[in-house]
């Protein structure tokens, strides 16, 4: 299903080259709502503000919006201002793609906060990774100008977001997920207790929450909540939106670099990355719930907490690898009441962040893989290392280190901190090994835009809300602006021939030292952390 | 400063469609398509009350009633949340020895997991037939009728969640205790207070 949809993004995407008149009626419209700006070409610099530009306007109208919620119309429940500093986390962390949730959405947001700020959110910043992908290809494609981001955000939006996100969101309305205006139902049990239901527009939300891999929940326990994912249906239609725009990403950007095989080579990488994590979740939550061990319970079906029965047994560890693996974030079980090593394979796939990654970005993540690869195996042949025709030299790489430390500065430093503080270990809900996965876990989400968590974290203090809300905002725009500006220097350079002693991106080979990358530099980065919470974890109670 | 005006009528571009163009359709068509479940799945008693919601796990305490599974909110639907604990934690025992306790449960005859684990939201609406059957004759009793007529009922409510691909069958919670409530009525009172009743 990612194949046609990746032909049909390059299509919607960058239709320059193949589509001069199907283009012509849609993009002049999108020209005239860009104004004047709207016609130019612009290089990688200017490509760069635009984004940035129109970040800052996305990130300053949704905190005016939820800093007066309380004054704004479509709020039937009453719900009151929002604390700053939580308003800060959560608009850096829609903003940024990541949706990690601070608050509980029922209780907190309200209609018009969920919808206009939030829901906003959630297809413009999944439209932004879209643009910058297509950029960063149309650059290593040898154009000197990467197109217009105030087009291509539009684009993104109307051609790809919105059409999915409206199938997606019809059939989840259709499979029973409540889509009204109306506030809270209140209703008297069967027993004469009162029980007040919040309910909402939650189809529409949930929709773009899944396609766009934003993974932000309309309610607090996300996609556990039987609102959210009412049945066994709904579950598989949301793990197979999850993954449609990343897989699709990288089939859009081998056909804009011309390099349909390369992208292939790429797309199974990932996927051996994708499948080994899922075989190692699912069989690791096989185990059944350690703390139940002595006691007189029949245990046959597994760890079961913090699992919806209606989405059958794999569905927890499976979508644990899905989300974490996609930079979605969205949790079809508790996280942080999963084993001790299925919690580790959510994280890796954080660490990772490219074994699809997220709209457009993860392709982004694993262009610095690619650059690096090549760099490394170049340096072992004793080649001038070349990508795509063209030369990777000291700057190139340069920046792609820089680009990998930063991901892991952000989420091993920003944990040793809390760690070491009273910022940190007062909020936890598990002692112990348990409890330093909790805050590793917080910020290898936050690092990785991912949006997940160990929820039992006690996160929503001012200490938290700043320090995941810059490291959400530094993680998201650094590996965009990084490798544009790789693909900027690379696109200047004048292209070599190709003979018989350039290392072949679109082979075996190349897939083998790929994997190789990606395994010492990404994975190893993070064992130590590893190493002290789910490993330690494991050994103590479950062998 | 054309960065600032371009972004800001790409706002607005974006607003208009992807907010009150998107919603606008996807609720329309709920509403008109299928307006119980766009509402919440609310369900109504005999008497046309509403009582619940289907999704939406509510406590069950009496005995004449089946239990559903351990809610870490407190079948909070205004605020739904799971334990977060980890399978290894100690508080996860304690919880799940007071559980154990309330069900009667022995090593002769042990507790179903789904009912001793809380679920992700705390709102679980199924339980699974196994942890049904568990507490048949403890409603059979309550209400004095035979277990045959409540496994009759039960019988006639399972379901498999995911048609072929999901062997094990469950069973919503509400549901059955409405269908207990309409055939086989409790003969002692209806538990319902009358003020409760009328305030809806």
């Amino acid at each position: 299903m990612s194949w046609p949809l990746g032909r049909y993004m390059k299509w919607a995407m960058d239709p320059v080259s193949d589509d001069r008149e199907g283009r012509s009626r849609a993009g002049r419209l999108f020209e005239r709502v860009a104004g004047r700006l709207g016609r130019e070409q612009l290089d990688w610099k200017r490509y760069v503000i635009a984004v940035l530009g129109f970040n800052a306007v996305m990130f300053v109208v949704c905190f005016a919006i939820l800093a007066l919620q309380q004054r704004l119309p479509l709020n039937p429940d009453g719900l009151g201002a929002i604390e700053g500093s939580l308003i800060f986390n959560t608009v850096a962390s829609f903003t940024s793609n990541t949706n990690l949730q601070h608050y509980s959405g029922e209780a907190t947001m309200s209609y018009l906060s969920q919808l206009a700020a939030l829901m906003w959110l959630q297809f413009v910043s999944a439209a932004t990774g879209i643009a910058a992908l297509t950029a960063l290809a149309r650059g290593l494609a040898g154009r000197a100008k990467m197109g217009n981001f105030f087009i291509d955000v539009q684009r993104a939006t109307f051609f790809v977001l919105l059409p999915l996100a409206l199938s997606v969101g019809t059939l989840f309305a259709l499979g029973g997920v409540p889509m009204t205006l109306e506030g809270a139902a209140h209703v008297t049990t069967l027993e004469g207790a009162e029980q007040i239901i919040a309910r909402g527009p939650v189809a529409a939300f949930v929709a773009i929450k899944q396609v766009g891999t934003n993974g932000g929940g309309f309610f607090g326990p996300n996609c556990t909540h039987p609102f959210e994912n009412p049945t066994f249906w709904t579950n598989a239609i949301a793990m197979v939106a999850i993954l449609l725009i990343p897989m699709a990403s990288v089939w859009m950007f081998g056909r804009i670099i011309r390099r349909p095989r390369h992208a292939a080579i790429v797309f199974v990488v990932m996927l051996g990355f994708l499948f080994v994590k899922i075989a190692g979740a699912v069989w690791f939550e096989q185990s059944p719930t350690q703390a139940f061990a002595n006691l007189p319970i029949e245990q046959s079906s597994g760890n079961l907490e913090g699992k919806e029965l209606r989405l059958g047994a794999t569905t927890g560890p499976l979508w644990a690898v899905l989300t974490t693996s996609t930079s979605n974030g969205s949790v079809g079980a508790m996280h942080d009441s999963l084993s001790p090593m299925t919690g580790l394979f959510p994280m890796v796939g954080m660490w990772l962040n490219a074994t699809f990654g997220g709209v457009g970005v993860g392709m982004i993540n694993m262009f610095i893989y690619i650059i690096l690869a090549v760099f490394i195996a170049g340096m072992m042949v004793g080649r001038t290392p070349e990508y795509l025709n063209r030369r990777v030299e000291a700057r190139e790489v340069k920046l792609a280190v820089l680009a990998m430390l930063a991901h892991a500065f952000f989420t091993l430093g920003g944990t040793a901190i809390f760690a070491a503080t009273p910022w940190g270990t007062e909020a936890l809900n598990n002692m112990g090994a348990h409890g330093f996965s909790e805050m590793l876990y917080e910020f290898s989400s936050a690092a990785a835009n991912n949006g997940s968590g160990f929820e039992g974290l006690g996160d929503n203090t001012p200490p938290w809300n700043i320090a995941t809300g810059v490291v959400m905002l530094l993680a998201r725009f650094i590996p965009i602006i990084l490798p544009l500006a790789i693909a900027g220097s690379l696109a200047a350079k004048k292209p070599t021939a190709q003979s018989t002693g350039t290392l072949g991106v679109e082979d075996g080979t190349f897939a083998l030292i790929l994997t190789g990358v990606i395994v010492i530099i990404g994975a190893l980065t993070f064992f130590p952390a590893a190493a002290l919470g789910p490993i330690v974890e494991h050994l103590q109670f479950m062998v | 400063m054309q960065t600032l005006l371009a972004s800001l009528r790409i706002t607005a571009a974006t607003m208009l469609v992807c907010v009150v163009g998107y919603v606008a359709i996807i609720r329309g068509t709920a509403q008109l398509l299928v307006p119980e479940s766009a509402n919440g799945s609310l369900l109504t008693d005999a008497a046309g009350t509403t009582v619940g919601s289907r999704l939406i796990a509510q406590s069950f305490e009496r005995p004449s009633y089946f239990w559903p599974r351990p809610s870490a909110c407190g079948y909070n639907a205004a605020g739904a949340a799971g334990s977060n604990k980890s399978p290894t934690s100690d508080d996860l025992t304690q919880r799940a020895s007071t559980t154990v306790g309330r069900f009667g449960a022995s090593a002769d005859r042990p507790l179903p997991a789904d009912l001793a684990a809380a679920s992700g939201g705390g709102l679980d609406p199924h339980i699974t037939l196994e942890a049904v059957r568990y507490q048949v004759t403890r409603v059979a009793a309550a209400r004095t009728v035979s277990e045959k007529s409540v496994n009759d009922i039960i019988d006639r409510l399972a379901f498999s969640p995911g048609g072929p691909f999901t062997p094990d069958r469950l069973i919503n919670v509400l549901e059955l205790n409405l269908a207990l409530d309409a055939e086989l009525p409790s003969n002692s009172i209806d538990y319902r207070t009358p003020s409760a009743a009328s305030a809806q």
